[in-house]
C-alpha cells in the first residue's frame, strides 16, 4: 500500500511542477505581449486558458483522491493540501495571465504605441522571480528561501505603488492618455496580483517543511 | 503474557468503601493502610488536570525492561490514546494503571504512578478499589456466561451496591447504547449478543460500578466497521462524565476518537529480539497527526517504519 501512496504522491508532484511550468511561461508571454505590442503572442495566452482550466481541476481531483483513499498524515498531510493550494494559486495566476494579455489586445488595437512604464519591467523581473523562488523552494522543501521570497512581495507593492503615481500623474498631463492609462493601471494590479499568489506559495511552503501557518504574520520573515 | 482476565477488573471482590461517591476527590478511599507509603516516594504532582500521571516508569518482565522511564499525565475528562507499533509496551502502561500487570508472574515497576495523587503502585493502594475506580474494557468482549442483566448487574452487586438495581442496569445499558437493543431480552444470555454488541455489554458492565476511569485495550479490534462507530460514539458521549484511555492499532481511530496520543516506540532492539519501548511523543491528536516533532512518531504514522 505504501509503494502504491509513494507512487500516487510521486505523480501528484510531478503534474504540479508541469501546471506552475506552464503558468509562469504564460505569464512571461503575457508580459511580453504587453511591452512589445504582440497580439499574436496574447492570443496565445487567451487559447490556452481552457486547457490550464481542466489541468487544475484534475489535479484537485487527484489530490481528493489521495486524500480519501490513502488518509495521509504529517508531512504527506501537509504535502497533499499544499499541493491543492499552490493547484488554486496557480490556475489564478493562469487567470492573471489572461487578463494582462486582454489589456495587451486592447492596447495593440486601440492605443497603438502607448508608452509602456519604465518601471513595469523592473516589477516584471521580480515577480517573475517570485513565482520561480517560491516554486524552487516548494521543490527542494527549502523554507528559508520561501521566507526570502515572500519578502519580495513588498518590493513589487512598491514598484505597482510608484507605476500607478506615475500613471496617474501621466493621465493628469494629457487626457488623451487616460484610455491607455486605464488599460496599463489594470495590466500592473493584474501583476501585483500575481506577486501575491506566488507568496501565498512561499507561505504554504513554510507549511509543508515547518508545520506552521504563517499567513498573515507579516513581520515574520 | 497476556492473560485472559477473568472478569473486567469491576467485579472484584471487595465492599465498596464509598458507595455512591462522586467521580472526582476521595483520594482516601484508595488506601486500607495510611502509613503505607515508602520513605523515599517523592512527592505526588498536584496537576488538577491531569488524572493519571506517571514519572519516570519504568515496568520490567522478570529480567526483561519492557518500558523505560515513562513520564505522563492523562488529562482528566479527556480521551487519551496509546499508540505504537507491536511491542513497544502500550499495553503495558494501560495495565499500569490499574494495576493488572500484578496478575502478570514476573512483572514489577520502578519509578512513579500516582491516579488523582495516590501511588497506586504503593503496597498500601487496595488494587481491588483501584480497580473498581479505575475500569477496565479488553480486545475480547468477554461477557460473563449469564443473562445481559446479571452481566451488568454482578459487579455493582458484589460492591454491595443498595440502590434500585433495575434502574442501574437501565442506565448503564443506556449509557452504553445498548438499552434499545436489548431491553427485552434482559434475561437472555449475553453471550447470544453479536460481538458489538457484547463489547458495549462489557462497557455497560464496567459503568455500572461507576468508575472515574475506563481503559480500554483495543476495544474494537474484533468489531465490524459499523460496530466500531458504535463503540467510538459512545466513547465521545462518556468522556463528558469519565477520562478514557485507550490503546490501538488503529491510527484512524486514534485521530478520530482522541484528544491527546502518546506514541510509544520501540528503542533499540536487543540481541535476543525483545525490543523495550519508551515514549516518544506525547501531544494534542491533531498536532500529532499534523506535525509531529519526534522523527519516530513521525515515520510510524506514516507507515515509513513499524
Amino acid at each position: 500500500m505504501l509503494n502504491h501512496f509513494f507512487r500516487d504522491m510521486e505523480r501528484l508532484t510531478c503534474e504540479i511542477l508541469k501546471l506552475a511550468a506552464t503558468v509562469e511561461e504564460l505569464i512571461h508571454t503575457a508580459i511580453h505581449a504587453l511591452c512589445d505590442s504582440r497580439a499574436d503572442l496574447a492570443d496565445r495566452v487567451l487559447r490556452s486558458d481552457e486547457a490550464i482550466d481542466d489541468w487544475e481541476v484534475r489535479i484537485e481531483e487527484e489530490c481528493l483522491k489521495i486524500l480519501a483513499l490513502h488518509q495521509p498524515v504529517a508531512v504527506d498531510l501537509r504535502r497533499v493540501t499544499a499541493v491543492l493550494k499552490i493547484n488554486n494559486d496557480l490556475e489564478r495566476m493562469a487567470d492573471l495571465a489572461v487578463n494582462i494579455a486582454e489589456r495587451a489586445i486592447y492596447l495593440n488595437k486601440y492605443c497603438k504605441g502607448a508608452a509602456i512604464p519604465e518601471k513595469l519591467e523592473a516589477m516584471t523581473a521580480v515577480a517573475i522571480r517570485m513565482v520561480r523562488g517560491s516554486l524552487d523552494a516548494f521543490v527542494n522543501l527549502d523554507a528559508d528561501k520561501a521566507r526570502a521570497i515572500r519578502a519580495l512581495d513588498d518590493e513589487v507593492d512598491r514598484y505597482n505603488r510608484e507605476i500607478i503615481d506615475d500613471l496617474k500623474m501621466s493621465m493628469r498631463s494629457d487626457p488623451d492618455r487616460i484610455e491607455a492609462g486605464l488599460e496599463l493601471f489594470s495590466a500592473t494590479r493584474h501583476l501585483e496580483r500575481v506577486a501575491d499568489h506566488a507568496a501565498n506559495i512561499a507561505e504554504d511552503v513554510v507549511y509543508l517543511k515547518e508545520g506552521e501557518i504563517i499567513r498573515h504574520h507579516h513581520n515574520l520573515h | 503474557m497476556n492473560p485472559e482476565p477473568r472478569v473486567g477488573g469491576d467485579a472484584e471482590t471487595a465492599p465498596r468503601t464509598q458507595s455512591q461517591s462522586s467521580p472526582t476527590g476521595d483520594v482516601s478511599a484508595l488506601k486500607t493502610s495510611p502509613a503505607g507509603d515508602s520513605a523515599e516516594a517523592i512527592a505526588p504532582p498536584r496537576s488538577t488536570d491531569a488524572v493519571l500521571e506517571t514519572h519516570n516508569l519504568s515496568v520490567y518482565y522478570n529480567t526483561l525492561l519492557a518500558l523505560r522511564e515513562i513520564t505522563i499525565a492523562i488529562p482528566r475528562n479527556r480521551i487519551t490514546a496509546l499508540i505504537g507499533p507491536s511491542g513497544c509496551g502500550k499495553s503495558t502502561l494501560l495495565r499500569c494503571f490499574n494495576r493488572m500487570n500484578d496478575l502478570i508472574p514476573g512483572a514489577r515497576s520502578e519509578g512513579n504512578l500516582w491516579f488523582e495523587g495516590v501511588d497506586i503502585a504503593a503496597s498500601s493502594t487496595d488494587p481491588v478499589t483501584l480497580r473498581r475506580r479505575i475500569g477496565m474494557v479488553f480486545q475480547r468482549p468477554n461477557p460473563f456466561p449469564k443473562t445481559i442483566y446479571q452481566n451488568v448487574a454482578w459487579g455493582a452487586r458484589i460492591n454491595g451496591y443498595q440502590g434500585d438495581m433495575d434502574e442501574l442496569v437501565e442506565r448503564s445499558l443506556r449509557r452504553a447504547a445498548l438499552w434499545d437493543e436489548v431491553k427485552g431480552k434482559l434475561r437472555e444470555s449475553g453471550l447470544e449478543l453479536s460481538g458489538g454488541q457484547q463489547q458495549r455489554l462489557c462497557i455497560a458492565r464496567t459503568l455500572a460500578v461507576e468508575p472515574e476511569v475506563i481503559l480500554m485495550d483495543e476495544p474494537c479490534s474484533a468489531l465490524d466497521p459499523v460496530s466500531t462507530a458504535r463503540v467510538e460514539d459512545l466513547m465521545d458521549d462518556l468522556k463528558d462524565e469519565y477520562t478514557i484511555v485507550i490503546v490501538t492499532h488503529n491510527m484512524q481511530q486514534a485521530r478520530r476518537v482522541s484528544d491527546m496520543t502518546a506514541c510509544l516506540m520501540p528503542d533499540e532492539a536487543l540481541a535476543d529480539g525483545h525490543r523495550t519501548g519508551v515514549l516518544a511523543e506525547f501531544s494534542a491528536t491533531d498536532r500529532l497527526f499534523t506535525n509531529p516533532k519526534d522523527p519516530r512518531t513521525e515515520a510510524y504514522i506514516t507507515g515509513r517504519i513499524g
